[in-house]
């Protein structure tokens, strides 16, 4: 059991330095020595895994900090930079950007399993409360790496959340203000929340140690919810814990490693991909996945103020659990009904998540009403109740009596999967009643789909040539350069080729040593010049709506695939919607809006543009681009070409990521493998 | 427990240390991709490409600076004098023996195309300074010749000629 350190160096200089500074010893009670209960599962696994992530995320962080630029104009430009350019900038900003995302999840998973077996219960308290605070952390943390690669996203989310502090009497908008820096949010902003993005993890890994050295004062809880009273209860943590850990880790990392190398934008918006702009707002404002229970809370309540307090207390509520839940068994195995009502709080959270989501209007709304009250009642009125009437059944004796009487466990998983679908078919009943009538682009089949995808070459080639000879006509290109045709897993061209293509471009340059702007031939580090000098002058010339840049285009249209499809949609690595939506808005277009529609002056009618009514007239024609290649020149395939043309200008790196993906998949999967039968042997002689 | 035999000694050995092992080479490979990311990036590169630099406005006895991958290059159009001084030396009395004809194009000997990083610690020297009608670097007094060699001053290299070719009479190619 814990008591001094039994570490005795052997070699002369670690004895040395252990009588000035036990740090060996330290380590050693810690990580070697320490005594963890014998029968905890494996939900007690993501203690170990939030702390690789939180290593990951500083990693990945500080490498993406070398290359990021936090500048309101160049902030945007330079992480398109760091994924096209910088080498295996891609993968460093999607484990980044996935990371926060596992990172919640694992918290999540963390902090259930705590509410499960009443890991906050005396004395574990002050526990409990560090870990509100690490999440507290987090979410801020969270918030403000969002904001820094400066899409509409970024900003609109930041003008909302630092607005929430407006909600406050008398100070609030000399709050927000401070925040700002500025009379909105702006480079000040920006800057600020980079500083303190990057001081923040550090806070957390400071308070993470306060909460292991809080953990190895107390010990850790276990599912049996009984201290361990002999040796027998407990095995040391190296190897026992270490091992399991480094599994449990292992999966998780495969997990991962599917958002990141199959579907890295799943779990992101696509409004994300288009840069910030102050003058327009986007049609919904949806914060992360991982704030979206708390944005529910936020909306359900008809009053600012009241929503923000809500909102904050929603989370704060936690801190005081401890108190609110005072029954004495610890773990809900042996509490029949709190069991029941922990299931239907997990139930109730993924509700408001997905609520927080959803528009906020019609049932919505009712829905949100009645989940946010079930969240305060499940804490506030029923855990304390609970605690007084309900009869636990009895507890075992021991850890060791719990290993020997295994059961249950396997209920418990049936139980969830029961309570799951059940909310699942609720949610499906709701949704598809709500469903829209709105048009959906059809879903096309192309070559970069799935796990093995590639770029068709030829059809890339035919995509930049319809650009070329139409869209470019309006439409900039602005992140794509000459040189990146000649690049691995593009269209294929040869850098002879695409020298000769950049040359036949104009590029204006200078100042010369007279001052004077002049013309030369383009080169391959030339990026496709665009068709207006600025973002006024295009607007003038097409009728008042500036053509967007259509670089990342295809990553940033999207449309809703609605539930359950879109869990679907992970599983399969959908990842296609912005082709789709693009092959299907070029072919969208119709002569003869519908009777009851009223097309406003100088806009067309397309069923598939949000709203219908678009600026841009039907660019394409059948026989408008000649083909050499055989292929139908028909409105149809110059419709897809362009698209798939596209997905590789937004995702260039795309085949890289799927082939290196790949043979990290196997390689995670054997190391799992190995380790599971190594984490067998060694358990084989604790039980 | 039962007894454990050696074969199933070995065996489990076996698992270990395929099982660190494996542990071990994924680490390694994690960390190729941090380190990689610290080179030049692709953009980086691309603009490190060769330069065209017309001759033409650069008098006898004058030198300009153009920047080539962020390097000063000095292109010189050298004097009789300059030139000739360069190659009444003797080759085997420089720190760092080279000949004039060695650093210069053939039938362009009177452009002289260096770059104008001193080899001591980087400084840049100037030209048309110091006791040999070359270069004199301010930083720690090395002295480059009308041919860009090391004559006297702690720098142990003569001044590096850059990769160039005469696409004309009167304009080079650096890269
Ligand atoms: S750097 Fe030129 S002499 Fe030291």
């Amino acid at each position: 059991m814990s008591g001094p350190s039994q570490y005795q160096p052997q070699n002369a200089v670690l004895k040395w330095v252990e009588r000035r500074l036990p740090i060996g010893g330290l380590i050693h009670s810690s990580f070697i020595g320490y005594p963890t209960p014998r029968n905890l599962n494996y939900w007690w696994t993501f203690g170990a895994i939030l702390s690789m992530m939180l290593g990951v995320q500083i990693v990945t962080g500080i490498i993406l900090a070398m290359h990021y630029t936090p500048h309101a104009d160049l902030a945007f430009k330079s992480v398109e930079a760091i994924v096209r350019d910088v080498n295996y900038g891609w993968l460093l900003r999607y484990l980044h950007s996935n990371g926060a995302s596992m990172f919640f999840i694992a918290v999540y998973i963390h902090m259930f399993r705590g509410l499960y077996y009443g890991s906050y219960k005396e004395p574990r308290e002050v526990l409990w409360i560090l870990g509100v605070i690490i999440y507290l952390l987090m979410m801020a943390t969270g918030f403000m790496g969002y904001v820094l690669p400066w899409g509409q996203m970024s900003f609109w989310g930041a003008t909302v959340i630092t607005n929430l502090f407006s909600a406050i009497p008398y100070v609030g908008d000399s709050i927000v203000t401070l925040l700002w820096g500025g009379y909105a949010v702006g480079n000040p902003t920006l800057n600020r929340f980079f500083s303190l993005h990057y001081l923040l993890p550090f806070v957390i890994a400071g308070v993470v140690v306060l909460h292991v050295w809080a953990l190895h004062v107390v010990g850790q809880n276990n599912p049996a919810g009984v201290e361990p009273q002999t040796e027998k209860d407990t095995v040391p943590f190296t190897p026992y814990a270490t091992i399991k850990d480094s599994f449990g880790m292992t999966c998780f990392l495969v997990f991962f490693a599917w958002f990141v190398f199959y579907t890295p934008n799943y779990l992101g918006d696509p409004d994300n991909y288009i840069p910030a702009n102050p003058g327009v707002t986007p049609a919904e404002i949806v914060p992360e996945w991982y704030y979206l229970p708390f944005y529910a809370i936020l909306r359900s309540i008809p009053n600012k103020l009241a929503g923000v307090v809500a909102m904050f207390s929603a989370i704060l509520v936690l801190a005081f659990l401890p108190w609110l839940d005072g029954a004495k068994v610890r773990s809900a195995r042996y509490r029949p009904l709190a069991r029941q009502f922990f299931w239907i709080f997990v139930v109730v959270c993924l509700g408001l998540g997905y609520l927080g989501s959803k528009p906020p209007q019609g049932i919505y709304v009712v829905a949100g009403r009645i989940l946010t009250a079930y969240y305060f009642f499940h804490f506030l009125i029923l855990l304390p109740i609970l605690s007084r009437v309900e009869k636990a059944r009895p507890v075992p004796n021991s850890i060791a009596d719990d290993v020997l009487g295994k059961a249950g466990a396997l209920k418990a998983v049936g139980s969830a999967i029961v309570v799951l679908a059940a909310a699942g078919l609720l949610l499906i009943g709701g949704v598809s009643q709500s469903r829209a009538e709105e048009e959906t682009p059809p879903t096309l089949s192309w070559s970069f789909a799935g796990p093995f995808g590639k770029f068709d070459q030829g059809q890339i080639q035919r995509g930049l040539k319809v650009y070329k000879e139409v869209c470019s006509n309006c439409h900039s290109l602005n992140y794509i350069a000459f040189r990146n045709l000649a690049d691995a897993g593009g269209p294929g061209y040869s850098e002879e080729q695409a020298a000769a293509l950049a040359s036949t471009y104009k590029i204006k340059d200078g100042p010369n040593e007279t001052g004077d702007m002049f013309e030369r031939p383009g080169r391959p580090a030339d990026y496709f010049p665009a068709p207006f000098a600025n973002e006024q002058q295009a607007r003038v010339a097409n009728g008042g709506a500036a053509p967007p840049d259509l670089s990342l285009m295809a990553k940033a249209r999207g449309y809703d695939r609605g539930f359950p499809t879109f869990i679907f949609d992970l599983v399969t690595q959908f990842q296609e919607k912005g082709p789709n939506y693009i092959a299907a808005l070029l072919q969208g277009f119709e002569e003869n809006p519908p009777a009851d529609f009223k097309l406003p002056d100088g806009s067309y009618y397309n069923k598939y543009f949000p709203g219908h009514s678009i600026k841009m007239p039907k660019p394409l024609s059948d026989g408008q681009v000649t083909y050499d290649d055989g292929a139908p020149q028909t409105v149809q395939q110059y419709a897809a070409d362009v698209a798939a043309f596209l997905m590789w200008t937004a995702e260039p790196k795309l085949e890289a990521r799927k082939k290196l993906g790949l043979q990290v998949m196997i390689f995670l999967i054997i190391l799992a493998g190995l380790l599971y039968f190594t984490k067998k042997k060694v358990w084989a002689d604790a039980h | 427990m039962t007894t454990s035999t050696s074969a199933e000694h070995s065996r489990r050995d076996f698992l270990y240390v395929a099982t660190g092992a494996v542990a071990a080479v994924g680490t390694v490979a994690a960390i190729w991709p941090l380190v990689s990311q610290m080179n030049p990036d692709a953009s980086t590169i691309a603009a490190g490409a060769p330069i065209e630099v017309d001759l033409a406005p650069i008098a006898e006895g004058q030198a300009i600076k153009v920047f080539w991958r962020s390097k000063p290059i000095y292109i010189m159009n050298r004097t009789k004098k300059q030139i000739e001084e360069a190659r009444a030396v003797a080759v085997s009395s420089l720190p760092d023996p080279q000949s004039d004809q060695a650093r210069v194009k053939e039938g362009h000997d009177q452009w002289l195309v260096v770059i104008g990083i001193c080899t001591h610690l980087g400084c840049i020297p100037i030209a048309h300074e110091g006791s040999y009608d070359g270069f004199f670097c301010p930083c720690h007094g090395s002295q480059y010749d009308s041919s860009g060699r090391i004559r006297q001053g702690p720098a142990p290299a003569n001044l590096a000629v850059p990769p160039y070719s005469f696409a004309s009479d009167t304009r080079i190619k650096i890269g």
